[in-house]
C-alpha cells in the first residue's frame, strides 16, 4: 500500500517534470499562498503576544487598583500656585481591603522621582515604596542579596534593593551589596539586594521595574512625606498610594474580588475619578478573543491567495488531463480503473500542491524575520501556523484536483485512445 | 492425389467468443449497424488475423475483443465468461487480466522508462514488486530488448518501441495478444521481425489476433477472418491456402519439367 503511494507519487512527480515551467509556475501560486499565511499569523501572534505579556506580567491572580490623577479641567480656575492637589488611594484603604478579602495578599505601593547617587554614577529614576508581598504579588526573584523584611518595615531601615538596570548603572564593575546610596540629596540607603532582570515592559509610571530602587514603605513615608512636587506644573500633590495590588489565591476568584472592589472604592472615588481598577486576567482574555478574531481575519484574507493557487492547480490539471488524454485511454486500455485514474491525477496535483506548500513554508519562515529585521516589528511563527497553512495547501491541490480527475477517468476509452 | 486428413475434433479450449454480436450506434435519427450479428471463436494458441475494408467494422470488433466496448445484443466470452455486460471496474479486469494490448503507434507511456512501462499493467492489478522486475527482465530479453530496462521510449527506434509494447502486453500472462495494426507504423523490415516474434512466441502458447488491412501480414496468421459490413464475409485458413499455392507451384513445375 505505502509502496504503491510512493510509486504514484514518484510516477505523478515524473509527469510533472514533463513540463518543468508550467509546473513551477503553478506550484509558486501555493507558494505564496501558504507563505502569507504562515507570514501574516506571524505577524498577528507577535503583536498580541506582546500585550499578551505584558497583561501575564501584571499577574493573573492580581487586581490592581492604582491611583490617577483627576481630571484637571475642573480645578484649574480654582487652584493657584501654592494649592495642593490631594487624590488617590489612603492607607486606611488598603486595611479594609484586606478586611473584605481576607485570603488575599494586599500589597501598598509608592512612587516618586529622585535621584539615586553612588560614587560617579547617578541616575534620575523611579523610587518604590513598598511591602514584603511585593515580591511575591509581581513574581519577581532576587538575584543577589535579599528582598525587604517585616524587619525592615518596622524599623524603617534605610535599605534599598535595585532592579538589575539601575544595578549596572549605579555599579558598572562593583558588588552593590552592602554599598551605601544617596537618594535624593540626603537620604542614605544601603543595598542589601539585586533583583534578577525581568525585561517587562515600562509600568505605568514609565519605568520598567529593572531600573527602579525599592525601600519599605513606612521608610518612604517618613523621608518622603506624601507629598509630591509635580515639577511640570510646579504643583504640589498629596497623594497616599499610588497603587495596592491585589492578588486572589486563585484565577477563579479574580473577577468576584474586582466586582468587591469596584464597589467598595466606588462611593470614595468615583465623583473624583481619580482611582483605576485593572483586572489583567480580564485583560489577558479580552486581548485573547481579539487576537483569535484578528488571526481569524489575517487567514481569511490569506486562505484567498491560497484560493488563487487552487484555481492555478485546477486550470494546470485541466491542461494536463487534455494532453495526456492518450496516455489516459493507453492506462484503461492496460487495466486501469476509473478510481485508478482518479488517483493518479489527484496524487499529481497533490504533490504539486505539497511542493509549492513545503517551499512555502521555508518562505513563510523567512519572512517574519525578515519583518522583524527590517520594520522592527515582532513576529512569532508558530508551528500549528506552519502545519495548518502546509495541510490547507495539500487540501487545496486534492480539492481543485478533483475535477480535472474526475474528467480524466470519465472520458470513453476508445476516444481517449484515438486521440491525437 | 493424397487422402484428406481426417477432421479430427479441436479439444483446445476457447479463449474468446463472439456469440451473434450486434453492436448498433445511434447517430441521430440512423442507427449505424457497425456489427450485425458476428460469431466466432478463437482457441488457445489460435493465430487469427481480421481483415476488411474500412467500415467493415474492424475497428469496432477490436474494441470489443478488447474490453474497450461491449455488444449492443449478444455475447462477447473470454476465457468461457460473458464480460458483455460487466460494469466498468470489472471489465476493467478483464482488461488488465486477459487481454494484451498491442498497439499501431505502440503507446507506450513517454515519461516512463521501458521498465515503468512494462509494469504499468501490473500495477493496476497490485502487483508490481521484486517479481514483477524479474519478469519485465525476463520478457525484455525474450523480445530482444535486453539491457535497454532504464531507456526511455524516446530514445528508441520504433521497431524497438514495438517490442517492448509487446513484452507490456505479456507482463500480466493474457489470454491472448490483441494486435491493432501492430506493424502499421513501420518499414518493411521491422515489420517482419515483428511478424517473426509473433512467430516465435507461438511456441511459447502465446494466442495472437492481430486486426489489419494488410494481406502480407494477414498471411502469416493461421486463419484471417474476413469482415463486410459488419458480418463475417469467410474464414480463410491460411495454411492450406499457402499448402494449395504451394502444390499449384510445384504442380506446375514438374509440369515444366514434364
Amino acid at each position: 500500500m505505502i509502496s504503491d503511494m510512493m510509486r504514484m507519487i514518484r510516477l505523478g512527480l515524473k509527469s510533472l517534470m514533463l513540463h518543468k515551467l508550467r509546473s513551477t509556475l503553478t506550484t509558486a501560486g501555493i507558494l505564496f499562498g501558504v507563505a502569507s499565511v504562515i507570514a501574516m499569523l506571524a505577524v498577528g501572534e507577535g503583536a498580541s503576544e506582546e500585550t499578551l505579556k505584558r497583561f501575564r506580567d501584571m499577574g493573573v491572580t492580581n487586581v490592581l487598583v492604582r491611583s490617577k490623577k483627576p481630571d484637571e479641567t475642573q480645578q484649574t480656575s480654582s487652584s493657584s500656585m501654592m494649592s495642593i492637589l490631594g487624590y488617590g488611594l489612603l492607607y486606611p484603604e488598603a486595611d479594609r481591603i484586606q478586611n473584605l478579602l481576607p485570603q488575599s495578599k494586599v500589597v501598598r505601593v509608592r512612587e516618586f522621582n529622585r535621584g539615586i547617587i553612588h560614587g560617579e554614577n547617578w541616575s534620575s529614576t523611579m523610587i518604590v515604596g513598598t511591602e514584603v508581598d511585593f515580591l511575591d504579588v509581581t513574581n519577581m526573584k532576587v538575584k543577589e542579596g535579599r528582598w525587604l523584611t517585616e524587619l525592615d518595615m518596622v524599623t524603617q531601615g534605610n535599605v534599598c534593593v535595585i532592579g538589575e538596570s539601575l544595578a549596572r548603572t549605579l555599579f558598572p564593575l562593583s558588588n552593590p551589596i552592602g554599598m551605601t546610596l544617596l537618594i535624593g540629596i540626603e537620604d542614605r540607603f544601603q543595598v542589601v539586594g539585586v533583583l534578577d532582570y525581568q525585561g517587562r515592559a515600562a509600568g505605568p509610571n514609565g519605568t520598567t521595574l529593572d531600573e527602579c530602587a525599592f525601600i519599605p514603605l513606612s521608610s518612604s513615608r517618613r523621608r518622603f512625606g506624601d507629598t509630591i512636587r509635580n515639577t511640570s506644573t510646579n504643583r504640589f500633590e498629596a497623594i497616599e498610594l499610588h497603587e495596592i495590588k491585589v492578588k486572589l489565591p486563585s484565577s477563579a476568584e479574580v473577577e468576584g474580588a474586582a466586582n468587591v472592589l469596584r464597589a467598595m472604592l466606588a462611593p470614595a472615588h468615583a465623583p473624583k475619578g481619580d482611582i483605576e481598577i485593572t483586572v489583567p486576567l480580564e485583560l489577558l482574555r479580552e486581548e485573547e478573543k481579539q487576537e483569535a478574531m484578528f488571526n481569524l481575519v489575517l487567514a481569511v484574507i490569506a486562505s484567498i491567495s491560497l484560493l488563487v493557487g487552487g484555481i492555478g492547480i485546477m486550470n494546470v490539471m485541466l491542461a494536463t488531463v487534455t494532453e495526456r488524454t492518450r496516455e489516459i485511454g493507453i492506462r484503461r486500455a492496460l487495466g486501469a480503473k476509473k478510481k485508478h485514474i482518479i488517483q493518479q491525477f489527484l496524487v499529481e496535483a497533490g504533490v504539486l500542491s505539497a511542493l509549492g506548500g513545503l517551499a512555502g513554508v521555508g518562505l513563510g519562515y523567512i519572512v517574519p524575520k525578515l519583518i522583524t529585521h527590517f520594520f522592527h516589528q515582532n513576529t512569532i511563527v508558530l508551528w500549528i501556523h506552519v502545519l495548518l497553512a502546509f495541510c490547507i495547501s495539500a487540501a487545496v491541490g486534492v480539492v481543485f484536483g478533483i475535477y480535472p480527475a474526475w474528467r480524466a477517468a470519465n472520458m470513453d476509452p476508445v476516444e481517449a485512445l484515438r486521440h491525437e | 492425389m493424397q487422402p484428406s486428413a481426417p477432421q479430427t475434433p479441436d479439444f483446445r479450449p476457447i479463449i474468446a467468443e463472439f456469440v451473434d454480436v450486434h453492436r448498433h450506434y445511434v447517430m441521430g435519427e440512423n442507427v449505424v449497424k457497425a456489427l450485425n450479428g458476428v460469431s466466432m471463436q478463437v482457441r488457445k494458441g489460435d493465430y487469427l488475423a481480421i481483415m476488411g475494408r474500412s467500415g467493415s467494422g474492424k475497428s469496432t470488433m477490436l474494441n470489443i475483443l478488447g474490453g474497450l466496448d461491449r455488444p449492443t445484443t449478444g455475447e462477447y466470452r473470454v476465457g468461457g465468461r460473458d464480460v458483455s455486460k460487466l460494469d466498468d471496474d470489472a471489465l476493467s479486469d478483464v482488461r488488465g487480466q486477459e487481454i494484451g494490448f498491442i498497439f499501431q503507434s505502440f503507446n507506450l507511456i513517454q515519461q516512463l522508462t521501458v521498465l515503468e512501462n512494462l509494469e504499468v499493467p501490473l500495477f493496476y492489478q497490485g502487483r508490481v514488486g521484486a517479481e514483477s522486475r524479474q519478469k519485465a527482465e525476463y520478457l525484455a530479453e525474450r523480445v530482444g530488448l535486453g539491457g535497454r530496462l532504464e531507456h526511455k521510449p524516446m530514445e528508441l527506434s520504433g521497431g524497438q518501441q514495438q517490442r517492448v509494447a509487446i513484452a507490456r502486453a505479456l507482463m500480466n500472462d493474457p489470454l491472448f495478444l490483441l494486435a491493432d495494426e501492430a506493424t502499421g507504423n513501420l518499414d518493411s523490415n521491422t515489420e517482419q521481425e515483428i511478424l517473426n516474434l509473433f512467430d516465435d512466441l507461438r511456441p511459447d502458447g502465446v494466442t495472437i489476433v492481430i486486426v489489419t488491412h494488410n494481406p502480407k501480414v494477414a498471411e502469416r496468421a493461421d486463419f484471417t477472418l474476413w469482415l463486410k459490413d459488419g458480418q463475417v464475409e469467410k474464414l480463410v485458413d491460411n495454411r492450406t491456402a499457402e499448402r494449395d499455392a504451394a502444390r499449384a507451384a510445384g504442380a506446375s513445375a514438374s509440369g515444366g519439367h514434364s
